[in-house]
């Protein structure tokens, strides 16, 4: 399993990818974030979730620093132990969510990924 | 607009009730009626019911009008009053009615933020992630940011429940003490139940036309001035500044140029406050205070109805008055158009120009509108 974000040729990155970076730049690679570690940047525990999540649920918005290259993304907290600033580490998970219990069709989209642990 | 809440009607019905009412209040007869614009998000997610703007045509007896679904998620209302203009100022269109609508109530909570939360892009739905969990994310980073106080988000759910006392098709026409509120359950930390729009089923419309054709109709009308949308990433952790919304920065900007109005000028203004946080977003984006400093001026009662320097979502916003997705940009519209014609009843303000910010996603799609009364 990894988690791939994608350079573009104006050196920025994004996770996930498009098929054009800002300002219409191309891709050029992939870079593995599951293997850094990133700060939280903000969080949230919903206890509203949807069919298939589980309840609560700890989310994070998360910051990598690639060789000075910032990226974020999003992902579940392993713990509702967390706060602002703290470094956390991917851990891999089969099924973040159950597939098909929610609207999506269960073959558009992965289900696997990461969530994330403080360090 | 229509009694906004639990209804016992499903979209088509109420589609037409608000369709009928709006043509009956402007004296309008639906064969002077050339494009019929229906505002909805997801009446096939809700209900199964897919090409509601043919089946409405067909009951209003509108035939042979052009129709068509206007689907900008939670902007729907305000993507319709864009394209309505549109079919006007074109001249494509001489008389155009807008429909909004939405039939939410008969899903469970679990299943209404599933079909919500199927905007998001799949790296962001696997994790579970809904629009509350959304607001809860960007609300801690505000709080923390610019060193704001909880008690300014309670602040704005209880001035906006204050003013939905006053709206008769409001879902929740009752007041809601700060206490209560700051003591109500935990929805997406910090955000309680208090800060987060209901579910609601409702409708709302809109009547376009030339102006030399509304004087035939009426003496008193309100004018599109401005109106402008604009896009902001649909990945939300892709921002920049998690406390921006450029879609609301542009078409904001674009209506304010269309208009020649500048955010001073603004009289009232019903913002999209399915969040509480979104309020303040909204507020420094269109640049009626500066950035991290909305709520301060909320602390101050700036937004407030009847004793404000701006009063914000006179009508009850998203937060009182209901949130039918299709419909909210819509009524949005009603209640800046009655606010400027003198037919706001208790809620009136003294008001010549008026904005609306209807936000889809959570900010993916924005649509600023700025009317004035005619003169």
């Amino acid at each position: 399993m990894t988690m791939d974000a994608t350079q573009y040729e104006d050196g920025s990155i994004s996770y996930p990818g498009h098929p054009r970076g800002p300002d219409g730049a191309k891709p050029v690679g992939t870079i593995d974030l599951s293997e850094y570690t990133a700060e939280v940047i903000t969080w949230t525990t919903s206890t509203a979730t949807p069919p298939g999540v589980r309840e609560p649920n700890t989310l994070a918005i998360l910051e990598f620093d690639v060789e000075g290259e910032t990226v974020r993304a999003i992902g579940q907290v392993t713990t509702d132990d967390v706060e602002t600033g703290d470094e956390v580490e991917p851990v891999p998970v089969e099924e973040l969510r159950e597939p098909g219990a929610g609207i999506r069709e269960p073959e558009s989209q992965d289900w696997d990924g990461y969530r994330f642990e403080p360090v | 607009m229509t009694q906004f809440g639990q209804r016992e009607g499903w979209i088509l019905d109420l589609l037409a009730e608000a369709g009928l009412e709006c043509l009956e209040d402007a004296a309008v007869d639906a064969t002077d009626v050339d494009h019929l614009y229906v505002s909805n998000m997801a009446s096939g997610e809700f209900e199964g019911m897919t090409g509601v703007m043919n089946a409405l045509v067909h009951d209003l007896g509108m035939m042979p009008a052009y129709t068509q679904r206007v689907d900008q998620t939670s902007s729907s209302g305000g993507a319709g009053i864009y394209a309505a203009w549109q079919s006007i100022a074109s001249g494509a269109s001489d008389m155009t009615l807008l429909v909004g609508g939405e039939k939410m109530s008969h899903r469970s909570t679990p299943e209404t933020t599933d079909i919500i939360a199927s905007v998001t892009h799949p790296v962001e739905y696997k994790t579970g992630v809904t629009l509350p969990s959304f607001a809860g994310l960007t609300a801690r980073h505000y709080l923390e940011r610019f060193d704001a106080p909880r008690e300014s988000l309670g602040k704005v759910a209880a001035k906006n429940h204050e003013n939905g006392v006053d709206n008769p098709n409001a879902q929740f026409q009752k007041a809601v003490d700060l206490e209560t509120i700051l003591e109500s359950p935990i929805v997406a930390d910090p955000l309680r139940l208090y800060d987060f729009c209901p579910i609601s089923d409702g409708s709302a419309a809109l009547l376009f036309c030339p102006e030399d054709v509304a004087r035939e109709y009426a003496d008193e009308y309100a004018v599109i001035a401005g109106v402008d949308g604009a896009t902001d990433t649909h990945v939300v952790h892709e921002r920049e500044d998690p406390t921006v919304m450029d879609g609301v920065v542009e078409s904001g900007k674009g209506a304010y140029e269309m208009s020649g109005y500048e955010p001073d000028d603004i009289d009232v203004a019903e913002l999209h406050d399915m969040f509480t946080i979104l309020e303040f977003l909204q507020m420094e984006g269109l640049g009626f205070a500066a950035q991290g400093e909305a709520w301060e001026l909320v602390e101050e009662g700036y937004t407030e109805r009847d004793t404000g320097e701006l009063p914000v979502n006179t009508s009850g916003g998203l937060k009182s008055k209901g949130h039918p997705l299709g419909a909210s940009g819509v009524a949005q519209g009603v209640e800046i158009y009655e606010q400027l014609v003198g037919e706001a009843g208790p809620r009136q303000v003294d008001a010549d120009v008026g904005l609306a910010c209807n936000v889809g996603g959570f900010g993916n799609c924005v649509i600023t509108t700025i009317m004035e009364a005619a003169r």
